[in-house]
């Protein structure tokens, strides 16, 4: 079997257009428009580049949701990475394009470019492999992500403390999707009637994480795939729901997604990590529990215990005509903010959303702005 | 006055005094540059290679740095021949005279070096140019990374206004074959990916094909061989400089399914990867066809894939298979995977 198998089927144009018609045939008994939130930046992604939007009737709009792991990261904890960096004898290892996210003054580039030695890795568990080779250095890995990248992260520090490796720290920034659709949710504003739930993250999780949103908010939720077919599948699912006036979970993503999800992987995390008390999102302020970090028994691993006299805790919003939290909260588009495509293009990004493959501007920039023009 | 032993100097490595111009350096440029690339015009050794040309020529040059230096498909030699003619060939050039400098970290394996020098001899053999001078500098190691080669060439034009400004409406998009083998060749050899595969750089010099298109009385408007940045920056760079836009239909484009399955894992597009062997060509639409025989002539994967249109001047459109359509637009500086 080759890859392709796996995925054909679910861009094939006749199972697109037949899914189309579908939901515009559907979509006509809508009592409301359908505001769906595609919480995870990878259905942003789908969404743009495969121009859903335009084969789509015009009472089904998408908000970009908080999901995209670089987009929310404050600039503090940007910072954070690159005091870290700078320190003498360290390499930082993170993972892809968080490299090229502005932080207060620099970006990991630059300071790559500077002479600080900063690992894009492909895996988490290179680090392993990186502290091996370079036993007389600190590797700090700066671990970035939603529950789809936290195991990983976890399997790492199970390794290194089963092995009593001395030279690898963790700066733990895996945050929580719950917690940021409560965020989201709970002032009412951006008038949500609809969420697409996220792959990846729901493989681990399981499906079961949504079930108490889907009941507080009276919202249907589809856990759907990252392909065309699936984004399209889960809308259909989503508006029967509503002209059922149900408000249910369901699962869409069937070939990988179970209501309890990947059991091991959790046990790995609850091992290892904890849910911390506060942490602040970018551009949608300090939301409680949304977080994890190291349990305290491992704080001789915790680069933000072991190096806490480099790391500043002020905190720094974004430039003040960036409106990425407005757009991670779904209440603007890219096309609203004055800087759009214009001073923050993807080569000099303003704001997070900008800097990721899976951010909501990025992903209008790239594929957008057919529809808006 | 110490005495040189040639024969050691042959062992396993480059030295730093084989750089320097004194009886080391002569021992590299006789046992293996005038070995490999010999030719009447080299071997006169002038301080300048004197050169007959009567004609309208092409100048080009172009530094390569490739990590790794040997890969599936090629290596940075037959990379430095390649690149450099197919520049003078997408301008509708016949390559005829190439210089060459190498700037080599001291160490450098001697065995690698000839392997390279070989390899850079037989591309050669493709498109009939000559290395007529050439230099070498041997620096200390860390000074470079292992080895760069830098290879200037000029050739004979045997078209006229072939141009990134010349692309028309109506125009048909063509390219020589699948995009993207040698971006995800060298991606998938990367050590830190450990991915095993049969994939192989498309690298290779593209002279005669453009021969054949342009002695078939097919003037193409515009052609350019989709280096870095792929097929994407090429073809963004041809709608703003023509001012037109150009139309492409998704599933016209050819990409291999290694290439497509390596663009899945990491999160990338076959259409940002490097190409060193492929090319895209603008034509009349009248010559579509033809060009199409020609370039199937040489990869059954060769395909019309777009057309000039003015629906929005300066970019690309791709539509799909089910009726929408979006942007393609530029890649960005360095490609990172996806996080999740």
């Amino acid at each position: 079997m080759e890859l392709k198998d796996l995925y054909e089927g679910f861009r094939n144009p006749q199972t697109i257009k037949s899914f189309a018609s579908e939901i515009a045939k559907e979509a006509k008994n809508l009592k409301e428009p359908l505001r769906v939130m595609e919480v995870c930046g990878g259905h942003t992604h789908t969404i743009m580049k495969y121009g859903l939007l335009q084969i789509l009737p015009d009472n089904i709009k998408f908000v970009h949701g908080p999901g995209c792991p670089v987009c929310i990261m404050p600039k503090e904890r940007i910072d954070h990475a690159i005091s870290l960096a700078k320190m003498d004898n360290t390499i930082l290892c993170t993972l892809g394009d968080m490299i090229r996210v502005p932080g207060s003054k620099s970006s990991l580039a630059k300071e790559r470019a500077n002479g600080a030695d900063i690992r894009a890795l492909y895996s988490p568990l290179d680090v392993i492999k990186i502290a091996e080779e370079n036993s007389d250095k600190s590797i700090v890995f700066f671990a970035i992500g939603f529950e789809t990248t936290t195991p990983m992260t976890a399997a790492v520090i199970d390794y290194v403390v089963k092995n009593k490796i001395s030279n690898v720290f963790f700066h733990i920034n895996h945050v929580l999707v719950p917690p940021a659709v409560r965020a989201i949710m709970n002032p009412g504003k951006a008038k949500i009637n609809a969420f697409i739930g996220p792959s990846h993250v729901s493989v681990i999780t399981g499906s079961k994480i949504y079930e108490p949103l889907s009941n507080e908010y009276k919202t249907p939720i589809v856990v759907s795939g990252f392909e065309p077919v699936d984004v399209m599948e889960a809308i259909l699912l989503l508006v029967k729901q509503k002209n059922a006036g149900k408000a249910e979970v369901e699962i869409e993503y069937k070939r990988s997604v179970t209501r309890d999800g990947n059991i091991k992987a959790q046990e790995l995390i609850e091992k290892h990590l904890e849910v911390r008390e506060h942490f602040r999102w970018r551009g949608i302020g300090d939301i409680p529990q949304s977080a994890l970090k190291l349990k305290d028994e491992y704080s001789h691993l915790d680069a933000e215990v072991q190096f806490r006299d480099k790391l500043s805790n002020e905190e720094i919003d974004d430039h003040k005509q960036c409106i990425c939290g407005t757009i991670l909260q779904g209440l603007a588009y890219p096309q609203d903010c004055k800087v759009f495509a214009k001073v923050c293009t993807p080569n000099n990004p303003l704001g997070s959303c900008m800097v990721s493959d899976e951010g909501a501007c990025n992903a209008y920039y790239r594929y957008g702005s057919i529809e808006n023009e | 006055m110490p005495t040189i032993d040639m024969g050691a100097l042959k062992m396993n490595s480059v030295q730093l005094s084989q750089g320097g111009g004194a009886s080391e350096s002569n021992a590299l440029v006789n046992d293996l540059f005038y070995k490999y690339f010999s030719n009447d015009i080299l071997l006169k050794s002038e301080d300048a290679a004197v050169l007959q040309v009567n004609k309208n020529i092409a100048f080009t040059t172009d530094s390569y740095t490739v990590n790794p230096i040997f890969f599936k498909g090629g290596d940075i030699g037959k990379i430095s021949i390649a690149g450099t003619t197919n520049d003078l060939a997408m301008m509708g050039a016949k390559p005829l005279y190439l210089s060459c400098g190498f700037i080599i970290e001291e160490g450098f394996a001697y065995d690698d070096l000839e392997k390279i020098v070989k390899s850079m001899a037989d591309e050669l053999k493709s498109s009939g140019a000559k290395i007529v001078c050439g230099d070498t500098k041997v620096v200390p190691r860390g000074a470079v990374d292992k080895i760069f080669i830098n290879t200037s060439g000029i050739g004979e034009i045997k078209a006229q206004n072939i141009s990134s400004h010349n692309l028309n409406e109506g125009d048909a998009i063509l390219v020589s074959r699948d995009i993207g083998a040698h971006g995800a060749t060298i991606l998938s050899q990367r050590e830190e990916l450990s991915i095993k595969s049969d994939l192989q750089s498309d690298c290779a010099s593209l002279w005669s094909v453009v021969e054949k298109v342009l002695e078939s009385k097919i003037t193409p408007s515009a052609m350019r061989d989709a280096t870095r940045g792929g097929m994407a920056a090429v073809l963004n760079e041809w709608a703003e400089t023509s001012n037109i836009c150009i139309e492409l239909q998704e599933d016209a484009i050819p990409v291999q399914n290694e290439v497509k399955g390596i663009c899945e894992i990491f999160g990338f597009e076959p259409t940002d990867f490097a190409n060193e062997g492929t090319f895209v060509l603008s034509v009349k639409k009248s010559d579509a066809k033809r060009t199409l025989e020609i370039l199937k002539e040489y990869s059954q994967n060769a395909a019309i894939i777009g057309k000039v249109t003015k629906k929005r001047v300066g970019k690309v459109i791709v539509n799909t298979a089910y009726g929408s359509s979006r942007y393609l637009d530029m890649p960005k500086g360095e490609l990172l995977p996806r996080i999740c």
